[in-house]
């Protein structure tokens, strides 16, 4: 693979691997797939600028499927591997997926920690309120009475809210997208990539084959009736009182990022060893 | 010379200690002091157990000469860690009441010294001054180096340091009228070139000289010093430290940073070796170059946190699921936790692959006067791909197996690293063709790479038939310990090995030739070493093993007799 051209401006095409992705078809993540793509196009980084980090799910196998650089790790630790990532190198643009299992159930922890520390990363969440790559077992977005081999007449557990988590644990850009509006999602997926600090975007994107009554969610969906705000307690307020199908930009905060590495050399490493010399 | 300094917590053992062996440099000795302490976070009892020589040391003594306790306060508790003999001093201060009976009964000469008494009448002095004085006119110390140590600490008013060097003479001129006998004589020289620094300083020296600059970790004793060091050192070297919310999180922090071409090294201690083993499996498959420092404590779960154990050693070589080859290292003493360090860090670039390094509490939490250790550049770093090289694949199987890296930020050879199986594109694959061709690509990278002599440390009789095979900082009393078989008129020859993975079978195999008999000395329950090396070396003869969990250390005395008994069996 290539770098596109730098003369001609870059094209959603041009984020594109082609690879054939390996989701059924239908899923809510190929049209995922092509808002990150249009989103990169917006902002016209070179692909081998941008660094797509992944955990493991169905959802997590979008990094392989762009032109960008890729990082497919092991399952719920996509954040730290992108923190890491992005403190060493933070010329790169990166930008972290998850399916709702890899980001709020094994990797909730870091997903607090991640909201808190304010790293420069943008980090899109396909939630499906199910394990998809597992095939159909419940997650920590399912509703509770969802009926499943493993949790049969569901698991009783009321489902948590990531973007009210997201906001309690300092995330500085929060949003709420849809697969089935990709050029809105891409919009979101450029804005939040060019605000500072740790964005996080929940893209709803239904998995039909472990959860095909999604398929309605495009019926549900509508266009937050605000505009976005900057006071974390009327975000929350209004995203613990919406219906959640209420999509847009939601939260833009003004925190400031976590320090990158400056790469600032004072001295050698062998002017420390004056602290050991008798 | 082996003083042992105790009190309670507060009494100020510690640093008294400290400059013991401070002062104990400048009149040109070497020595190390091992912290031993209570289970209290503070104000537990605590010693300091120093041991100063005019050769190069870094294991504890048999026994000790001097005792000297500023209180008796529950320092009953080390009674096993302070072994006396009828030839030992107990010194204590009356007015704290009387020696226990653990200290008296080996029939140690004991005497009484009012310490705080003596400090009271000074007004502004402290009690451990009197007791630094006492230990070091008793160690042979002269005045001006423990005073030189003393000033060379001071960091407070003026007057207090007049008050605290009257006390220290107050100490000395008291150790005159005690009159013990184990004093060492002046060193023949004043000790040039040397350092005083602990191993987790001297391993994170050497993370920083193999070019590490970023490092994520979650604290956890007894690793947290060796990151405390590294944090002010990489700000100045232009790098950085970030503390993550867990060991899952700081070793995918380092994989994702090394993944950005920057050497990332981690340090923890068994229980977060155990967290992340995990992702060292995705380091080996998507070939990410990292360093995992574990200063080694007592276990299973949370063990002995502040004591040394060497029982993390079956676990490193082959704790992760899968095949997943890595490699394992381990310092033989504080000076080489600097170079070994520094040699994972070049090996892991080199072969892009994790470097366990088995450090321990023993080594990483002392402090040690050594030579210091010679300089070492080791030639080659990370293979990386060139922007825009023709038909590049990231996992291509190369004669080598090492293939070369792409980094982001390069244009034309983007790729993505994965820890699921793949193609040498590195594309998900499942194909037994792909899966056999890497999993022989990750092995035979370490196995073809020229590890060269310092795979392990060889001393002793060439031509001697019998071998004691060790590993870590068990190497030095395993040394000490032959020497005095030597005497006895037992040889054997030793060897320490330090890359303890992957196994070196055509570098033993000739150090073995004419060998009949192997000891096999290690600090664990398991016999894990005897066990490792029993699967993946041929050992000739008759072999034995000699191990013992922590947290005592094991002493020169023991491995000795161990030697002895091993040669007449
Ligand atoms: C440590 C570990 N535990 C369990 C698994 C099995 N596993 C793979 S993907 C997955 C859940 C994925 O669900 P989600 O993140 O919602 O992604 P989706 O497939 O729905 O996109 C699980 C449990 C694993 N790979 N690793
Ligand atoms: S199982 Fe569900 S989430 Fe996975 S690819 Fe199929 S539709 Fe998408």
């Amino acid at each position: 693979m290539n770098d596109v051209a730098v003369a001609a401006p870059p094209t959603a095409a041009s984020y594109k691997s082609g690879y054939k992705p390996i989701w059924c078809p239908g899923c809510g993540d190929y049209s995922v797939l092509s808002s990150v793509t249009k989103a990169l196009a917006m902002i016209a980084v070179p692909p081998s600028m941008v660094a797509v980090v992944s955990g493991i799910g169905c959802s997590s196998r979008i990094p392989a499927y762009t032109s960008c650089y890729g990082f497919h790790g092991v399952h719920g630790r996509s954040l730290p591997a992108a923190t890491g990532l992005k403190v060493a190198r933070p010329e790169l643009t990166v930008l972290v997926a998850s399916g709702d299992g890899d980001g709020y159930s094994i990797g909730g922890n870091h997903f607090l920690h991640a909201c808190r520390r304010n790293v420069d990363l943008t980090y899109i969440v396909m939630d499906n309120h199910v394990y998809g790559m597992t095939k159909g077992q419940p997650s920590p977005t399912t509703e509770p009475d969802w009926d499943s081999k493993l949790s049969p007449g569901g698991t009783g557990v009321r489902s948590f809210h990531p973007l009210v988590i997201a906001l309690a644990s300092g995330a500085n850009f929060v949003a709420r997208a849809f697969s089935g509006d990709p050029n809105g999602t891409a919009e979101m997926i450029a804005q939040g990539i060019r605000h500072p600090g740790f964005s996080f975007i929940e893209i709803l994107s239904p998995c039909v084959t472990f959860r095909p009554e999604q398929r309605e969610w495009k019926r549900q969906m509508h266009a937050a009736p605000v505009a976005p705000t900057d006071d974390p307690a009327r975000a929350a307020r209004r995203i613990m009182t919406d219906d959640g199908f209420n999509i847009g930009v939601l939260y833009v905060g003004k925190r400031t990022p976590y320090p990158a590495v400056t790469g600032k050399v004072k001295c050698a490493p062998e002017a420390l060893e004056a602290e050991f010399a008798l | 010379m082996s003083i042992a300094l105790a009190g309670s917590g507060g009494s100020g053992v510690m640093t008294a200690g400290t400059l013991l062996l401070d002062a104990a440099a400048r009149a040109g000795l070497y020595g190390i002091m091992v912290r031993t302490s209570g289970p209290q976070i503070r104000g537990g009892e605590a010693a300091a157990l120093v041991r100063l020589a005019h050769v190069p040391t870094t294991s504890l003594d048999d026994r000790f000469d001097l005792l000297l306790a500023i209180d008796w306060q529950n320092i009953h508790r080390f009674a096993d860690e302070i072994p006396l003999s009828a030839a030992s001093v107990l010194i204590g201060d009356p007015d704290e009441g009387t020696a226990p009976e653990v200290f008296t009964a080996a029939g140690a000469r004991y005497a009484m010294l009012p310490l705080k008494k003596m400090a009271k009448a000074i007004p502004g002095s402290w009690t451990n001054m009197v007791a630094l004085g006492v230990a070091g006119a008793l160690a042979g110390i002269e005045r001006e180096a423990l005073a030189a140590a003393l000033r060379a600490s001071w960091k407070r008013a003026d007057d207090k340091l007049t008050a605290n060097l009257a006390a220290l003479d107050a100490g000395i001129a008291a150790a005159a009228d005690i009159g013990a006998s184990c004093a060492l004589p002046p060193a023949p020289t004043p000790g040039t070139g040397r350092w005083l620094l602990s191993g987790n300083e001297a391993a994170g020296y050497g993370a920083l000289r193999g070019g590490v600059r970023f490092v994520a970790a979650y604290p956890i004793t007894p690793a947290t010093e060796l990151l405390e060091w590294m944090a002010p050192a990489l700000a100045k070297v232009g790098g950085t430290l970030l503390q993550a919310e867990d060991e899952l999180a700081s070793i995918n922090m380092i994989i994702g940073a090394s993944y950005g071409g920057v050497p990332s090294l981690t340090a923890t201690s068994g229980p977060g070796l155990a967290l992340m083993t995990e992702s060292i499996g995705l380091a080996v498959a998507a070939e990410v170059p990292i360093v995992v420092v574990d200063v080694m404590r007592g276990g299973p779960s949370t063990g002995i946190p502040a004591k040394s154990e060497q029982s993390d050693l079956s676990f490193a070589v082959s704790g992760l699921h899968g095949d997943a080859p890595r490699l394992v290292l381990a310092p033989t003493s504080i000076a080489d936790c600097l170079t070994t360090t520094q040699w994972a860090v070049h090996l892991a670039e080199a072969l892009q692959a994790p470097a366990i390094v088995l450090s321990d509490q023993f080594m990483g939490q002392s402090r040690a006067v050594i030579d210091r250790p010679p300089d070492v550049d080791f030639a080659g770093a990370r293979l990386t791909a060139a922007a825009n090289a023709p038909d590049y694949k990231r996992y291509r199987d190369t004669p080598s197996g090492v293939s070369p890296m792409a980094i982001p930020g390069t244009p034309g050879v983007v790729y993505t690293a994965d820890g699921l199986e793949h193609s040498e594109a590195g594309i998900p694959s499942s194909q037994s063709r792909d899966h056999r061709l890497q999993l022989d690509k990750r092995e035979r990278k370490l196995l073809l790479h020229d590890y060269g002599d310092r795979w392990a440390d060889v001393e002793g009789d060439a031509a001697a038939d019998a071998v004691v095979i060790t590993f870590g900082s068990t190497t030095s009393a395993v040394r000490e310990a032959l020497a005095r078989a030597a005497c006895g008129g037992v040889h054997a020859k030793l060897i320490a090995l330090r890359l303890l993975a992957p196994a070196q079978p055509e570098r033993l195999a000739p150090l073995l030739a004419g060998v009949d008999r192997v000891l096999v000395v290690e600090q664990n329950h398991g016999a894990q070493l005897y066990r490792y090396l029993r699967s993946v070396y041929d050992l000739p003869g008759k072999v034995s093993s000699f191990h013992r969990p922590g947290p005592l250390p094991l002493r020169p005395g023991e491995i000795a007799e161990a030697v002895f008994a091993w040669r007449k069996a």
